[in-house]
């Protein structure tokens, strides 16, 4: 923690002028900046006052903390699925499909999630590969894997961004959080207990990781476009700070995605379905999206209501017309 | 065994950059890539002070700390070497070090980081002594030829120190008690104390 608080007081020592002669290492070692004929990024700097804090944080506070959380949330969402088990349908199906996600949601969906999970583990094996991978791969084994997992961080990270704005825009009316969504959580969206909660086309929880990803990832997207182009002579303080951004909002998103995949897939029934075929039963909307089941309802009944009666009508026409 | 360091006595130092000179042409470092360089505190104005800084070769080197593949090793004589074969040009050593002593050539689209450069105490690399993949690589070797760095061999005003850490900070010690003590014969008065750490100890 006091070298937390270091790292933020050294942003503060960058131009001070030289008072006492006897304090000239002191300043030095507070970062003080000079005249160098060598050119070139921070070149007039003798010493950095971040890189050790810098480097506190990555090894002591990300790289630990991460791995607790990655392992409790593993941890947390075994425990869950042998208490609770699947969340299964209720009712039996009812043999009738309708239409959840269009071919062009599921498309972005799957293309922003297999990037994501490329991403994850490009990115998690540069933090913990040395410790993990080189006694299992050896040095160079591990150098060649994270030589080709670099470039590949580095240039499907754009990639993903793409995905992650197109995604934005299309789910964000969905999105928008309202009363029922307070009573979702109030009875933990029916994980919990034996009730079912209303909800519309999403549901409270899926509209919060909705949100984390979309802040998180677009704190993601912009520090790692930053780290993507060091030739552009950034600050090392710069590159300190959006490489711990990267990382802690990284670590939300990889555990917010841990949870999403195990409810999306084992945890609940039918669920996974949905967003492969892009349709699902009847019986599951209404246990699930009752209030988006509804609406549904309610808008084929109106079609079929139109339609029959343009049926009617033009029925009525071709029959003027033959008499 | 000897723990090698280098050791810039700011008194003695006179911004002449030799010792860069020496250094890109003696490993014929690629351009761009600065292995040590100068900086001089208050330029142009009285007392301004020049310092000679390099990879000072850390007993316990952040970089060695930070490194993704783990590249970096210390030989017998305290000198922090690393594999070029394994580094990757991921950059964290550069965020890191105190010094700013990590330099990466670019390499690559996009700004992408070749492979890390920087000052090997005149100590090369993993390669076999003084060859040729070796030179490629690090530059030269002159530890194994029993010498010592040429940025310190050459420096004009010897303000630039390198080898063993006692013995240098012996020598330095010695230079420092001996200019005090022909200030004060010189100016019997003088109350302008120049022992390092004076002013803090006694509050003169």
């Amino acid at each position: 923690m006091n070298r937390f608080i270091l790292f933020l007081t050294a942003l503060g020592f960058s131009s001070q002028s030289i008072a006492d002669e006897h304090n000239i290492w002191r300043q030095i070692r507070e970062g003080i900046g000079g005249y160098s004929a060598v050119t070139g990024q921070e070149s007039n700097i003798l010493i950095q006052a971040s890189g050790s804090q810098w480097l506190y944080i990555r090894n002591e506070l990300i790289a630990g903390t991460g791995a607790w959380l990655l392992a409790l949330t593993v941890l947390a969402l075994a425990g869950f699925f042998l208490i609770r088990g699947r969340v299964k349908l209720t009712e039996p199906r009812s043999g009738e499909r309708i239409e959840r996600w269009s071919r062009s949601e599921r498309w972005l969906h799957f293309y922003t999630a297999s990037l994501f999970i490329l991403l994850a583990i490009t990115g998690l094996s540069l933090l913990y590969g040395r410790s993990i991978l080189i006694p299992w791969l050896g040095h160079d084994g591990f150098s060649r894997f994270a030589d080709i997992a670099k470039i590949i961080h580095n240039y499907t990270g754009p990639l993903f961004t793409v995905g992650l704005v197109m995604m934005g825009m299309i789910w964000f009316q969905d999105n928008l959080f309202n009363k029922t969504d307070l009573t979702w959580f109030k009875q933990f969206g029916g994980l919990i207990g034996d009730k079912h909660p209303s909800a519309g086309r999403m549901n409270a929880g899926e509209k919060a990781w909705f949100w984390l990803l979309m802040i998180a990832g677009v704190l993601v997207s912009i520090t790692g476009m930053n780290l993507d182009f060091p030739n552009l002579d950034q600050y090392r303080l710069i590159m300190q700070i959006s490489h711990i951004i990267h990382s802690v909002s990284a670590f939300l998103l990889i555990i917010g995605a841990l949870g999403h995949i195990y409810i999306g897939t084992i945890g609940t029934e039918g669920a996974l379905q949905g967003m492969i075929t892009g349709k699902v039963d009847k019986t599951w909307a209404r246990q699930h999206h009752d209030l988006w089941y509804q609406q549904h309802e309610n808008l084929t009944v109106q079609k079929n209501l139109s339609e029959s009666k343009k049926n009617i009508s033009t029925e009525q026409n071709n029959s003027g017309t033959q008499i | 065994m000897a723990r090698m360091k280098f050791l810039c006595d700011d008194e003695r130092c006179i911004e002449c950059n030799a010792c860069i000179t020496a250094c890109k042409n003696e490993h014929e470092v690629p351009w761009g890539v600065n292995r040590r360089r100068v900086v001089t505190i208050d330029d142009g104005q009285q007392g301004e002070t020049s310092i000679s800084v390099a990879c000072m070769h850390c007993s316990d080197a952040p970089c060695a700390q930070v490194c993704p593949v783990d590249c970096f090793y210390t030989t017998e004589d305290g000198v922090v070497l690393h594999d070029k074969d394994l580094c990757i040009g991921c950059g964290y050593c550069f965020y890191a070090c105190p010094f700013g002593a990590p330099q990466f050539p670019q390499d690559g689209a996009f700004g992408n980081r070749g492979k890390m450069d920087k000052c090997t105490y005149c100590a090369g690399g993993p390669e076999e002594d003084n060859s040729e993949a070796e030179f490629e690589k690090y530059g030269r070797n002159r530890l194994a030829e029993g010498k010592l760095p040429l940025c310190a061999e050459m420096c004009s005003t010897k303000a630039l120190l390198a080898g063993d850490g006692d013995i240098i900070s012996k020598l330095f010690s010695e230079r420092v008690v001996k200019r005090q003590l022909s200030q004060e014969q010189q100016d019997p008065e003088s109350r302008q104390v120049k022992l390092w750490g004076w002013k803090t100890a006694y509050k003169d």
